[in-house]
């Protein structure tokens, strides 16, 4: 699904660059549960963003379900994230105007479906992270666990290949975190590949594989119990 | 191309953030508001400007005299000069041949005018035919005064409008005899100005009737000429200079001497109306263009603002598969909603409140304000290219944002 050679990729800084992704080879099967494990400044928020087609690699092959990405502008990166990306990052990035149905219909808009077709899904995916009866509150009438929530139904609304997660549970205490945790188990169990980025070990753990990035290089990559006892 | 759904996300975001909406909405209707007022108000000055100057001929040269006020030829100053019958000959003789006409007036004032139980006062003018061409009067009924009254020393009259309406009423005046100034003069036409209400209440008879009736001399007041339309406006100023160092020798006036013999030619005047008209009108559109550039201004900012304010969203939106060009058409679309809309809502009230004001201002000079379609529309139209280009830039701006940069940005 997401495969990953010899990547590199640095930021300018001033005059100076600075390397931040020295060479990953990374390669994630469909139906996967990965975590990238790393201190801040490990690089793998860079990593998220490449594979999230939200930046672009300096060096070395990328396939994203096997297309090679490559030459991308604008456009068509914004094709490819609605097609085979739904994205849950740590501070949920709801729109506050937009009530939680709305805000999970919007990719459906970006993707060209009508309004009512657009709705009926929504509402599909709120049910199935618990949240039908909150669909017409605003996001800040919500608990950030139900923020989260509205944010992974809005991930998965477009029936993308992969879903990527950034600190999921950044922003969220224990209780919450695990039910967040247990929602993209299901997920996966479901047959979704999911990618997320953390850097707590308990949150490393739920998932089946672990990566653990250190000044941009990869230095373990290891299967969890989870995945060893199934 | 009509996508409901690129609407109906818009109308939500201008609904959800009404307080953004109304104060950009504000800005334009407010530009455009003033911008309608001022145009509406400068047009009615003029409006103005053009009754007054209609009242007479603009090709008038008025002639009158008063007492010297320097001693010249062993003559003492103080000395009244007084116009006769042989000042009209010498004029007609000397300058005759670029006079369109020229009539002698002798004027009364005040004089009592009674129709049966109507009475009131007027002034009486004594001219010849052709002086109804000096005041732009027009004939309403009957006729006007004729050579034959002139030799017969008829007693007849042609009364203003409002004359016939104060005497008469509702019946008409012609055929009627009028007691004016104790003499009955039958009332053989009437006459409408657009010279207004003073020139309406005037009465006209023969000039040879009155110079006999009033003390039996061959004085008269003043002379009202129209020169040739074909001297243009400094040949017609060199003609009343003409005019007034000839007519100054002939009564053996100092040439220096301003106050015996007076000309006043009308082509001066309009000189300066239309200079001041010119200068009125830079006036007007100055400050109406900075009022626009303004309002454009003022757009251009807080869609800037909105941009800046909307970056987080923006990012979302992209991470969730807005292209560019879907971003920019948002922010456009947005952007010339609001100023089209505003902009007509100020248009609306503009031109409202000058309907509402009307003739009402007519003591400060403002007459029936109003703007032409033409500008309230050239002025929408600038206004919505404003929006565009106000939208334009930041929308392309928005376009440009890295979703991770705004994403990031708290």
């Amino acid at each position: 699904m997401i495969k990953i050679e010899n990547l590199h990729k640095s930021y300018p800084m001033g005059k100076d660059s600075l390397h931040v992704l020295k060479g990953l080879n990374l390669h994630i099967k469909e139906g996967e549960f990965v975590s990238i494990m790393g201190s801040s400044g490990s690089g793998k928020s860079t990593l998220l963003n490449i594979v999230g087609l939200l930046d672009i690699h300096d060096e070395g092959n990328y396939y994203l379900n096997g297309q090679r990405i490559e030459n991308l502008d604008e456009k068509k990166a914004a094709v490819l994230r609605n097609k085979f990306l739904g994205f849950v990052f740590q501070s949920f990035n709801l729109i506050g105007y937009k009530t939680a149905l709305e805000n999970v219909a919007l990719p459906l808009y970006y993707k060209g479906i009508g309004r009512k077709e657009r709705q009926k899904i929504a509402l599909e995916y709120l049910d199935k992270v618990g949240l039908k009866n909150w669909a017409n509150h605003l996001p800040n009438e919500l608990s950030g666990g139900q923020k989260q929530r509205v944010a992974i139904a809005r991930a998965l609304v477009t029936k993308p290949k992969v879903v990527l997660a950034d600190e999921p549970t950044g922003a969220l205490d224990s209780t919450t975190s695990n039910s967040v945790m247990e929602l993209l188990k299901e997920i996966n169990r479901e047959g979704m590949t999911v990618f997320v980025i953390t850097h707590e070990e308990e949150i490393a753990e739920e998932t089946d594989r672990i990566v653990r990035l250190k000044d941009g290089i990869i230095i373990s990559d290891e299967l969890t119990k989870n995945k060893v006892t199934v | 191309m009509f996508d409901l759904d690129r609407w109906q996300e818009i109308f939500q975001t201008l609904r959800k953030n009404k307080l953004r909406t109304v104060l950009s909405g504000f800005t334009i209707a407010f530009a455009i508001l003033l911008f309608t007022l001022l145009f509406g108000i400068g047009n009615g000055l003029q409006n103005t400007f053009k009754r007054e100057f209609a009242k007479d001929s603009m090709l008038s040269i008025y002639i009158w005299t008063g007492r010297t006020t320097i001693p010249f030829k062993g003559l003492q100053s103080g000395r009244e000069i007084q116009f006769k019958n042989d000042d009209y000959k010498f004029l007609v003789e000397k300058f005759g041949d670029r006079m369109q006409s020229i009539s002698p007036r002798i004027q009364r004032q005040g004089v009592q005018a009674i129709y049966k139980g109507e009475q009131n006062r007027y002034t009486f003018r004594a001219v010849y035919p052709n002086y109804l061409t000096l005041e732009s009067a027009e004939i309403e009924s009957g006729r006007f005064l004729n050579m034959l009254d002139l030799q017969k020393k008829s007693k007849v009259i042609v009364i203003g409008r409002l004359v016939e309406q104060d005497l008469f009423g509702q019946l008409s005046a012609v055929g009627k005899e009028i007691n004016l100034g104790e003499v009955s003069y039958k009332v053989i036409g009437t006459f409408s100005d657009p010279g207004g209400d003073n020139d309406e209440r005037f009465i006209y008879g023969p000039f040879t009737t009155v110079q006999r009736l009033y003390g039996n001399t061959d004085e008269l007041d003043e002379f009202g000429l129209t020169y040739d339309p074909k001297l243009s406006v400094d040949q017609a100023l060199a003609f009343s200079t003409e005019l007034n160092v000839a007519l100054k020798e002939k009564h053996s006036v100092d040439p220096k001497d301003q106050g015996a013999i007076r000309v006043y030619n009308y082509a001066e005047g309009n000189k300066q109306v239309s200079m001041m008209m010119l200068v009125l009108n830079l006036i007007i559109l100055f400050i109406g263009i900075g009022t626009l550039i303004a309002g454009i201004i003022g757009i251009s900012n807080i869609m800037v603002y909105i941009v800046k304010e909307r970056t987080k969203e923006l990012g979302i939106r992209k991470a969730l598969g807005a292209t560019p060009k879907s971003i920019i058409g948002m922010i456009m679309l947005e952007s010339i909603f609001i100023t089209t809309l505003a902009g007509y809502i100020g248009l609306l009230i503009g031109t409202s409140i000058l309907e509402m004001i009307g003739d009402s201002l007519e003591q400060y000079f403002i007459v029936n304000p109003s703007v032409e379609t033409y500008v309230v529309v050239g002025a929408t139209i600038v206004l919505i290219l404003a929006g565009v280009i106000a939208g334009y830039l930041p929308a392309k701006r928005a376009a440009r944002i890295k979703p991770i940069e705004a994403l990031n940005d708290e």
